[in-house]
């Protein structure tokens, strides 16, 4: 019996408008090479750190909501080593006395809540970016390098976990889980991608006789499905060394993604010291008690409460709750709806339907729509009250998520009104049946299933805005008289 | 002696201080001599007292959350000695086995 | 026109339309081109940046908001200043140009002053001779084969020799007044925290601060009122707002009592020194009415170390930025990165800075910091603590500020220890975090002799006070050294 004893490291930039120490805008996705820059940030001789009082608080949002105990006395302390991304040479960070320790996160795996255990939370700045130039792109095959420091003092939260994941899947399940939380929280977001959530892993394996094993970190995964692979393939690779009878070293792994597997990473001998000692230049923290009470105020809900609350009160799957809770927005979005619209099961699905295959197509983040609920839900009534249908509603969501301009308006001033009327109808009916001799003789000849193509014909005369029913209808009518 | 060398050129390697063999000599000696000295600090009982990390008694020293201009890229870059592309520019940094 | 001794000299010259700045402005710089080829006080004398700094007071007024109006300083090197060469005496900073004003410039270019140039230091204000400068030491003015002191040796030269009416230097252990003590002038370094560190070169973070030199204690009133105060931009910075630091100048200290510390009176004291210092003691007691007590510092024979474990481990880090990347000396030759770093910080840095970054780094390291850094700021807290105790009984504690008199230009440069031992007098100062002064004293074998006045935190205006007195009776504040014959 071999299980994997799993901790992660998780650091995510948080939502501050400027540095961690200094007033630089930290807006640099986009911004050309070294110009959100200030001498503080590039370590320029002289310079002073102040704090970003609003990264504190966002810590510390964030700890109060993981059920984290908020240290009393709190401080900095410098991590020494040499680095180009580095340009002072130290780190400002948190050594033995962090904002935060313990706490936990919740998540589900397979329908079964899961806790992992959390060692502590603690602030940083982060490092400047290299960009490796040369023969690859890597660092191993680079002749030289290119330092930026854009994002040289953005605020970083350092977030330790215990031991306690015992699954590849259950990491990736945690950190899809934790990043939900800290975009409800907007405290991070959260974006494995753009660099805004980073993950490093360290794994081992214990025997069944409870002995933990020798551990490896694994650095260098960019998205959760890496995370996972990462993992699984560690996971393999040290149980057949075991299972072999060999040792398993313990070092730092690179997970190779083109390769898919973790490799040594080279040159790295010993571990590095970092003579950390307390910042000198930042006096300690003592948060008061009125900050945390402000700040407790502040936090919402959890992702995962409020799933539960959907599947307990509204019986919402288990797939459908989790859509709508994917995002803070979404989820008070479906709450103000059904403030004004009672149908449960069919908001649901107009939700994790329609509008997620709206997102879905233009690559777009709920939060990211022009969308008011009574616009919603009014599109939702005039399907119900057959005004439309199901087609043209879908229709016209995503020509007012396009222009925003209001439901009622689009269908008027396009003209997509059901047809019902009927004498109109059985004229299109009529019309279609003229055009179409072969389908019309082969329905006669028994194939039922052409009148599915008629009806798709008259649709498409109709513009779509003609009842399905009462179509097929009227055409079995109109055919029967052939007869 | 010999074992105080090995520290220094150590330590010196985490200082990232390149040392000639003459400094190395020069240096040990006087090193040691100085934390010989040092060693009078270990007279003192300081069992119950706390490390002085910061003078006055100052706490939660910070700013609020605004942006202010960040300065010219060219003044960041003027006193680099190498740039490319507006960035400063490092030899390779993963030595040749 | 005779010597210009004082700010308020200048000025009245200036409201009686007697004189021009341009003119007080040539009066130093002829003095800067007749003596400095003898004593090196400057590294930076830059005629452009100067008749640009005239240009902008010119403008101004001579009124209350400009205390400064029209009075030329000059500024030890490790003290940036916006586009004038600022090197710390480095090979390894030698053609750095800073963006930036340090904010002790800021203000007192917002008083009006006139940043006249840029003073020789011991490198990165490391060491109390101005011999561990790259760019040459500093001569004591007073005895041309001697050390003036250091590390704020420029500084101090600049103003005992009349090449500029005021000037700043920094003191982490003593870099202001032991080389105030050594070239017979004023030097004050204030409590931690008054004046701003930022666009100070860090040496030493929870050591560090700026403080001024003069001739006369007014002066040195009225630039300490410029400079101190809170800034945002340093963390460390006192919020508590500033006194008037003229005001109590002129004022008795009868009754006083005034700490005397056997620790610092006894051994160690050179004869020369404790012959002169006498007569000041007695001068305190007899002519000013105050009462010398007799006090115990027993932890200061532990200063040293403790001074020197806990700045070397901060020195250390505070040096790391010096990488060849981003500002500074780099050997362009070196092919990778570690080679780059180790081969331009071994070329760029002098030995001093070299041996004082490996004990820090040392004192830091794994398995050693608890025995050294650790141990060392504990330490600390004790000195503090014994300071806060004596000033409960005294208003003033008092001590030779060096217990030797200057000594010759390489005479202690072989031996760090023996130059280490220089500053014991000043060091537990820096260690508290307390105020202290060093007033000209007297002379033996015509070299300069210096008191310290320690006080308690933010204690400036007494420390001025009792300096005012002093210097009513004891003044030296227009004798200037003889360097006419040479």
């Amino acid at each position: 019996m071999y299980i994997p004893v799993i901790g992660l490291e998780v650091h995510a930039q948080l939502l501050t408008k400027s540095k961690m120490f200094c007033s630089c805008s930290t807006d640099h996705e986009n911004a050309p090479p070294n110009t959100l820059v200030c001498p503080v940030c590039m370590g320029m001789p002289g310079v002073l750190p102040v704090v970003n009082k609003k990264a504190v608080e966002l810590v510390i949002r964030t700890a109060l909501a993981l059920n984290c105990e908020i240290s009393g006395f709190s401080k900095f302390d410098r991590k020494n080593y040499f680095y180009p991304d580095l340009p002072k040479g130290y780190q400002i960070s948190q050594y033995d006395l962090p904002l935060a320790k313990g706490g936990y996160v919740e998540f589900e795996v397979d329908g079964e809540i899961k806790r992992v255990r959390l060692k502590r939370i603690h602030l940083e700045e982060d490092t400047g970016k290299l960009l490796h130039m040369g023969e690859g792109d890597r660092l191993a095959e680079a002749e030289y390098s290119l330092v930026d420091l854009n994002r040289c003092g953005i605020p970083l939260m350092e977030l330790v976990t215990e031991p306690d994941i015992r699954s590849a899947k259950e990491a990736r399940l945690f950190l899809q889980e934790l990043r939900t939380i800290l975009r409800y929280l907007e405290v991070s977001s959260g974006d494995m991608e753009k660099g805004s959530l980073r993950c490093d892993a360290n794994i081992s394996i214990m025997t069944e006789d409870g002995v933990f094993g020798t551990r490896t970190e694994i650095k260098n995964v960019n998205s959760f499905y890496s995370l996972e692979k990462a993992l699984e393939y560690e996971i393999e690779r040290q149980i057949n060394l075991l299972k072999e009878g060999k040792e398993v070293i313990q070092e730092t792994r690179h997970w190779d993604e083109k390769k898919q597997i973790t490799v040594t990473l080279r040159g790295k001998e010993e571990a590095e010291d970092y003579r950390y000692f307390p910042e000198p230049d930042i006096p300690p923290l003592i948060i008061p008690k009125e900050l945390l009470e402000e700040i407790k105020k502040t936090i919402p809900p959890l992702p995962l409460q409020r799933k539960l609350y959907l599947q307990k009160n509204y019986s919402l799957t288990s797939k459908e709750a989790e859509i709508i809770t994917s995002e803070k927005e979404l989820c008070d979005f479906f709450d103000k709806c059904l403030e004004l619209y009672k149908n449960v099961k069919n908001l649901s699905n107009w939700i994790t339907v329609e509008l997620m295959s709206y997102l879905n197509d233009q690559k777009l983040n709920f939060k990211d729509l022009k969308i008011e609920p009574k616009d919603f839900v009014r599109i939702i009534e005039m399907v119900d009250k057959n005004e439309i249908t199901r087609p043209v509603g879908k229709e016209i969501l995503r020509k007012y998520l396009d222009t925003n301009e209001s439901p009622e308006k689009i269908v008027e001033r396009e003209g997509l009104k059901t047809v019902s009327d009927l004498e109109f109808l059985k004229d299109v009916v009529k019309k279609v049946i003229d055009g179409n001799e072969k389908a019309v003789s082969d329905y006669m000849k028994g194939k039922k299933n052409v009148i599915n193509f008629l009806v798709g014909q008259v649709m498409k005369e109709t513009k779509g805005r003609a009842s399905l029913d009462l179509v097929k209808s009227l055409l079995e009518e109109e055919l029967d008289k052939m007869k | 002696m010999k074992d105080f060398i090995q520290q220094l050129k150590k330590t010196a390697h985490l200082a990232r201080l390149n040392l000639t063999e003459e400094e190395v000599e020069i240096y040990s000696k006087q090193l040691e001599d100085i934390l010989n000295y040092f060693q009078k600090l270990q007279e003192l009982d300081t069992s119950n007292v706390e490390p002085m990390a910061h003078v006055l008694p100052l706490n939660n020293i910070w700013r609020e959350d605004e942006i202010k201009e960040s300065m010219d890229q060219e003044l960041i870059l003027m006193n680099a000695p190498e740039v490319e592309n507006n960035c400063f520019k490092v030899p390779k940094i993963v030595k040749e086995d | 026109m005779g010597e210009l001794n004082s700010i308020k000299e200048i000025h009245d010259l200036y409201r009686k339309k007697e004189i021009t700045i341009r003119e007080v402005v040539d009066y130093f710089l002829k003095k800067i081109k007749k003596f400095d080829p003898l004593v090196h006080a400057f590294l930076k004398v830059d005629e452009d940046y100067i008749n640009r700094e005239i240009e902008r007071v010119e403008k101004l007024d001579l009124n209350d908001k400009y205390p400064l109006y029209g009075i030329p300083i000059a500024i030890k090197d490790n003290i940036l200043t916006k586009d004038l060469t600022t090197t710390c005496a480095s090979k390894i900073l030698e053609n750095f140009i800073p963006p930036y004003d340090a904010e002790v410039i800021r203000r007192l270019k917002e008083k009006g002053a006139i940043i006249i140039g840029k003073t020789n230091l011991d490198e990165f204000a490391m060491g109390s001779s101005t011999e561990n400068s790259a760019f040459g030491p500093t001569r004591n003015p007073w005895d041309l084969e001697r050390v003036p002191g250091g590390s704020s040796g420029g500084s101090a030269v600049a103003v005992a020799v009349g090449e500029s009416l005021l000037s700043l230097g920094s003191d982490t252990g003593g870099s202001i007044r032991q080389p105030a003590s050594f070239t017979g002038v004023l030097g004050l370094k204030p409590t931690y925290g008054l004046v701003s560190r930022y666009g100070l070169v860090a040496f030493a973070s929870s050591l560090d601060q700026i403080g001024p030199f003069a001739r006369k204690v007014e002066d040195l009133a009225i630039i300490l009122q410029s400079i101190a105060g809170y800034d945002p931009k340093d963390s460390t910075s006192s919020p508590n707002p500033i006194p008037n630091y003229l005001e109590l100048l002129g004022k008795s200290i009868k009754g006083w009592k005034i700490g005397v510390p056997k620790e610092m009176w006894e051994k160690g004291v050179s004869e020369e020194v404790l012959n002169v210092l006498k007569e000041s003691l007695n001068i305190l007691e007899r002519d000013l009415g105050a009462k010398l007590i007799e006090i115990s510092l027993p932890s200061m024979e532990y200063a040293l170390p403790t001074y020197y474990l806990i700045a070397t481990s901060e020195a250390s880090s505070n040096l790391a930025r010096y990488d060849g990347i981003h500002y500074g000396y780099r050997n362009k030759e070196q092919k990778d990165l570690i080679s780059l770093y180790k081969v331009s910080r071994g070329e760029g840095f002098g030995s001093e800075v070299k041996r004082r970054i490996i004990l820090g780094t040392y004192a830091l390291s794994a398995g050693y910091y608890d025995a050294y850094y650790l141990k060392a700021a504990k330490v600390r807290t004790i000195i503090r603590k014994e300071f806060e105790s004596a000033f409960k009984n005294v208003d003033i504690i008092i001590s030779p500020t060096s217990p030797i008199l200057p000594f010759k230009l390489g005479e202690k440069i072989e031996d760090p220890l023996q130059m280490y031992l220089c500053d014991i007098m000043t060091i537990p100062v820096n260690l508290a975090g307390i105020p202290a002064i060093s007033v000209p004293a007297g002379f033996k074998d015509n070299l300069p002799v210096g008191l310290q006045f320690m006080g308690p935190f933010f204690s400036e205006d007494k420390l001025l006070q009792i300096s005012y007195a002093f210097q009513k009776i004891v003044d030296f504040s227009e004798k200037y050294p003889n360097l006419e014959m040479r």
